[in-house]
């Protein structure tokens, strides 16, 4: 029995392509998240609930939700302007700072990681001059929202890109024959066309900052209460043999930040549903 | 608000889009800017409205220069021919546009927007959208809404960029109609851009025939079409047959028919080009006619009301295309294949250098 008459289409083969949705996302992502999940069960709620409020837990909560957001944050606003710069001017090696936008993609992470540090070691290039004015990234929270930040660039770039070169010129020229000054034209008009690209990007430099580790852990020193991320944490008690606890934290972060990914979606929903 | 361009050019890279262009439009009148596309007409429209910067070349409204006046500043009502309208803001919020992005200070109170929307919306008969968004509405409805949200301004000129060109027929045909209607209510100097010339003659007082970044004729509906100035003209606003004719002693003559050429009395045995419309050629299924050409009917197409011949004279090579109502295309009994008789009745002729006679 058919719950809906199949339409004949184009392209046929629904149940060939759906089939194979299903295989590779239970393969590669149900599975493993639904294992995991399922070890989690089988530890009382005390062990659980201890493992989860240690202080030094918490503080690393803090440190990786807080500093993924304020680098998230950053890269909403310089990611949304590199991508204008990218689609509104042209200019002598475009196309190459075009190709830089990917390369956090494509380092490793610890790469990243090490190269950040001597950029901002006290000795280093830029270090040495920031000490100056008493300001110290490596070894510092400060450090972990820079690596933070460098790994999450791309995101909002490439989210906001093609949004914008879809952006009608027209829409500028109507608003400003309709007496608005430029920035009036970007707020009221520029920037809610991007709003829901901007999201997405948003969501998903969060979401790379909250997982990420190869870069932070050479930038951040890893000073327990002070630049412990949260994966470090959970890295650390794995190799402890403390798999509990490990699981445990790692459950925290899989359900906070499914969380905020379903806030930030939704509104990521509800301001594209009026754009029709 | 007359407005008056002065010696206008404008290129892009090596393409001159408009070559020096001097016009005035009128006081509260509908001017059609009428050009094939690439003639210059939109290029002209955007410096107009101060969305493009002439090279050389000034624009006035009313005496004043506004030709250094951002768009912003010039108080011009711009309407886009894919309507430009903001699909994230509520037709409502659409209108009340230009009026929330005046400074405080010249902002009307948020009673005095929201009458002053609701009275143009009434204009656009559209009130009952006020909550609905863009994507939710047809094509002309879109449209009628970014005239109001260009009205809402109260701009002291009204300029329109293809305005209907994204419509179909029908809604295109109501829609000109009443911009028609509308203009002659509220009597703002307006300027529409088409490249259609039905729209141009049927809504405009007056018609400015673009080709090629210069104009070609300046006149009302009327005088452009029944007076080209030019076989560029002539050939814009219709279909036409051209004939071989000789001008003598102000008669033109066409194989042995002889129609009447007045200006080219003094004129012997000149050569010249006839341009005769469809609907100007009689066509007869015997030969007992003075001058009539013998032809051969290759095909018949009914359109409506009006059919549609075209024959192939003994002598020529090219078709010549005939429009006749229905009735009287059965009453001749033509057949598609068969024989008919031609002969115009009317025609206009131009001599190589351009000038030109009626006939």
């Amino acid at each position: 029995m058919s719950i809906a008459l199949p339409r004949r289409r184009v392209i046929p083969g629904f149940g060939l392509t759906m089939g194979f949705t299903l295989l590779y996302l239970g393969l590669v992502f149900l599975i493993p998240v639904g294992a995991f999940l399922l070890y989690t069960t089988t530890m009382s709620w005390e062990t659980f609930w201890n493992a989860v409020t240690q202080r030094q837990v918490v503080a690393s909560y803090k440190l990786s939700f807080g500093g993924s957001l304020i680098a998230a944050t950053i890269n909403l606003v310089f990611g949304a302007l590199v991508a204008w710069v990218l689609v509104r001017y042209r200019f002598p090696g475009k196309r190459l700072v075009d190709a830089l936008v990917d390369l956090p993609f494509a380092l490793p992470t610890a790469v990243a990681g090490i190269a950040l540090v001597t950029l901002y070691a006290s000795s280093g290039w830029v270090g040495q001059y920031l000490e100056l004015f008493g300001i110290r990234v490596a070894y510092t929270q400060l450090g972990v929202i820079v690596a933070l930040t460098y790994i999450g660039l791309p995101f909002v770039v490439r989210t906001v890109q093609p949004v914008l070169e879809d952006l009608e010129a027209e829409w500028e020229e109507a608003s400003a024959s309709l007496g608005a000054d430029r920035l009036t034209t970007v707020r009221r008009v520029i920037l809610p066309a991007l709003l829901p690209a901007l999201l997405t990007g948003y969501a998903l430099a969060f979401a790379r900052a909250l997982g990420e580790y190869g870069s932070v852990v050479f930038i951040s020193g890893n000073l327990p209460f002070r630049t412990e991320i949260t994966p470090l944490l959970i890295v650390a008690k794995a190799e402890q043999y403390d798999y509990h606890g490990a699981a445990a934290i790692g459950t925290v972060m899989l359900l906070a930040a499914f969380l905020m990914l379903l806030v930030i979606n939704g509104l990521q929903w509800w301001t594209s549903r009026r754009h029709g | 608000m007359s407005i008056e361009i002065d010696h206008v050019n404008k290129h892009f890279r090596d393409f001159i889009a408009v070559d020096n262009v001097s016009l005035t439009f009128r006081e509260g009148e509908l001017t059609a800017l009428l050009g094939p596309s690439g003639s210059g007409k939109t290029t002209l429209l955007r410096i107009i409205a101060g969305l493009e910067q002439p090279d050389t070349g000034r624009i006035r409204f009313h005496g004043e220069d506004t030709t250094d006046l951002h768009v912003s500043q010039r108080g011009v009502g711009f309407v886009f021919q894919h309507y430009a309208l903001f699909k994230h803001m509520s037709v409502f919020q659409n209108v009340a546009y230009g009026l929330t992005v005046r400074p405080r200070r010249t902002r009307p109170s948020k009673a005095e927007i929201r009458r002053k929307v609701m009275e143009l919306l009434e204009l656009v008969q559209l009130d009952w959208t006020a909550h609905r968004y863009p994507h939710q509405l047809s094509g002309g409805q879109r449209q009628r809404i970014a005239l109001a949200r260009a009205l809402a301004v109260e701009p002291k000129v009204l300029l329109l960029d293809e305005p209907f060109g994204a419509l179909d027929a029908k809604v295109r045909a109501e829609l000109r109609r009443w911009l028609r209607r509308l203009h002659d209510e509220i009597h703002v100097t307006s300027v529409f851009v088409t490249h259609d010339q039905e729209e141009a003659l049927e809504v405009s007082d007056r018609v400015v025939v673009m080709n090629k970044g210069r104009v070609e004729q300046d006149g009302s509906p009327e005088e452009v079409y029944d007076h080209p100035a030019n076989p560029f003209v002539y050939q814009f606003l219709g279909n036409v047959n051209l004939f071989h004719a000789r001008v003598h002693d102000g008669v033109a003559k066409i194989g042995d028919v002889t129609l009447p050429a007045p200006e080219f009395e003094g004129y012997q045995n000149a050569p010249g080009q006839a341009y005769v419309r469809p609907h100007e050629i009689e066509v007869f299924a015997d030969r007992d006619h003075d001058g009539a050409l013998h032809a051969k009917v290759e095909l018949v197409s009914v359109v409506g009301p009006m059919v549609r011949l075209e024959l192939r004279t003994d002598n020529s090579e090219a078709l010549v295309h005939a429009e006749l109502p229905k009735h009287r295309f059965r009453a001749l009994g033509l057949q598609q294949g068969g024989d008919a008789w031609i002969r115009p009745i009317h025609s206009r002729v131009f001599l190589p250098d351009s000038r030109v006679a009626n006939g």
